[in-house]
């Protein structure tokens, strides 16, 4: 089943457009994880790291490809993104837990220390959630882009919270 | 009789970059005439980041981008007439138009303009079926002006018919404004709209239905309004499978199920129209100036065929670059320059499988243009 037919991203669909990030890479800490697969003419992402973590090129229609060794985690295309398609996935967060930076557009905005239910790419709830972080500096123009702590199993599952 | 040298009817993202264009290039006197209350058209109700380049200011908000066209247009002096309809036309080049006055009354004025821009947009589609005319049954584009233009909330409860880019994007802001989204139903056995926008629907845990459509709404909540929505699975000859009928809750229904380009005032000229299937009807063929086949009238935006916002812009600042030109602001070869830039960022907004046909659309349209070799 492809995104155009159910409305979310399968892991294969992100393999198959070499979106997926390596273990090696996992292990070093927080990467930008870009789960855009269709050929749509975009290319803020790759302007917003100073890093040139993030190639398109030409023509603009490219798919965005992660240079995992350049990607530092820092985060500053999550909120650059229009489809609000990036996330900064961190496995080596603790021995137990993992983290997951998503951009959250919605009211209210979690708060640092509060509890939320995370949810995978269908909205379906997976496990409890610790928000860590939210940041929301003018840069990021009223994208706030949250932080939530979860059990490491569901890092590749968690993309969001459950909407209050 | 008022005389203008360049006259822009519709002041969304077309007609406003043609005027900031014409201008920038030296055309003294631009008069941008909208019949609504503010500049802008659908810019200054897209809260979203735009998709797009750096030179299609993506990533910023269509609120902004509006707003800091709006901004340059004034700098500029582009003279901008509000709650103002152009009605007509004569030949010549006269427009009629019923000019909103400031203490709120309505005065006919004719002017002559040596040339003109039409920039009239788009209309959206309606859609009908068993209870369609009752209240709570609106356009996604009307929900999305409640929402994000005068801060109303159409509705609590919504089913959104239509899974285009707007469809999609309106229901995400739907849920920015504290409403429920109870679904989205799609005739298509796909999702109309790009995948990054779906994700946000999915992520926030509403179902999106393909292959369905709506079967009855019913009236029977406060003052008539939609209290349920049933919805049925189509064949793909888009006939309704009887038994798969699933009924919801829900006080309003959105429609977004394309537009269709407004081209009344093209009609009154004696402009070639051609017919479009993926443009939306019936549009102007144009040349690679914006240009119609009436010398002097040009064409930008949603008019020539339903895209979006970014090859709006696109093609309102060609149409302006393009009158500079026609007015002697600017040598043909100066123009010829500016164009080709212009045309290969087109060119790029209608790349990759959302593009593709819009591409094959613009290419038949303006092979119909008297002279052009198919």
């Amino acid at each position: 089943m492809s995104i155009k037919e159910v409305g979310y991203i399968s892991m294969q669909e992100l393999i198959d457009a070499k979106q997926n990030i390596s273990d090696a890479r996992y292990a070093k800490g927080p990467v930008a994880v870009v789960e855009c697969v269709q050929e749509i003419p975009c290319n803020p992402c790759e302007a917003a790291c100073k890093f040139g973590a993030i190639k398109i090129g030409e023509p603009i229609t490219n798919l965005p490809k992660i240079q995992e060794d350049n990607c530092t985690g820092c985060g500053v295309c999550v909120a650059q993104c229009p489809g609000l398609a990036i996330v900064i996935v961190n496995k080596a967060y603790s021995d137990t837990e993992a983290t997951i930076a998503f951009p959250y557009e919605y009211i209210p905005t979690p708060k640092e220390g509060e509890e939320w239910e995370a949810v995978n790419r269908q909205g379906v709830v997976q496990c409890k959630g610790k928000i860590v972080k939210v940041m929301n500096p003018k840069a990021f123009d009223r994208t706030p882009v949250v932080t939530v702590a979860v059990p490491k199993e569901f890092a590749d599952e968690v993309r969001s919270i459950k909407r209050k | 009789m008022l005389n203008k040298q360049l006259l822009i009817v519709g002041a969304g993202p077309a007609g406003l970059a043609a005027a900031i264009e014409a201008k920038k290039n030296g055309v003294k006197d631009v008069l941008l005439v909208d019949l609504n209350m503010k500049a802008g058209g659908q810019l200054m109700k897209q809260i979203h980041k735009f998709f797009g380049s750096k030179e299609h200011r993506a990533g910023v908000r269509g609120i902004d981008t509006g707003a800091a066209m709006l901004k340059e247009a004034e700098e500029l002096g582009v003279e901008v007439w509000l709650k103002s309809t152009c009605v007509g036309f004569f030949d010549d080049k006269v427009a009629c138009i019923e000019k909103g006055m400031e203490d709120g009354s309505k005065k006919i004025i004719y002017l002559k303009a040596e040339t003109i821009i039409i920039a009239t947009g788009g209309q959206e589609n309606v859609v009908r079926f068993k209870g369609w005319t009752t209240p709570g049954v609106m356009g996604a584009g009307a929900a999305q002006t409640m929402i994000n233009v005068n801060k109303v909330q159409p509705g609590q409860n919504i089913v959104m018919l239509g899974t285009g880019n707007v469809g999609l994007i309106v229901s995400y802001q739907l849920m920015q404004a504290g409403c429920n989204v109870v679904c989205l139903v799609e005739a298509a056995p796909g999702i109309g709209g790009y995948g990054v926008h779906a994700s946000k629907i999915s992520r926030a845990g509403v179902p999106i239905y393909t292959k369905h459509t709506i079967k009855e709404v019913k009236g029977n909540g406060p003052n008539g309004r939609v209290s349920e929505v049933t919805i049925v699975e189509i064949d793909p000859k888009f006939n309704p499978i009887e038994g798969t009928e699933k009924t919801f809750a829900a006080d309003t229904v959105t429609l977004a199920a394309g537009l269709k380009p407004v081209s009344e005032l093209v009609k009154l000229q004696d402009i070639e129209l051609v017919f479009n299937g993926p443009f939306g009807g019936w549009v102007p063929t144009h040349n690679e100036k914006m240009e119609t086949t009436c010398p002097g009238i040009y064409v930008a935006g949603d008019t020539t065929g339903v895209e979006e916002a970014n090859t709006a812009l696109e093609e309102g600042k060609v149409a302006g670059v393009s009158a500079a030109e026609a007015l002697g602001a600017i040598s043909a070869a100066e123009a010829d320059k500016q164009r080709a830039e212009i045309w290969a960022r087109l060119d790029g907004l209608r790349m990759g499988p959302f593009g593709e046909k819009r591409a094959i659309a613009k290419k038949e349209v303006m092979a119909k243009f008297p002279g052009v070799r198919a």
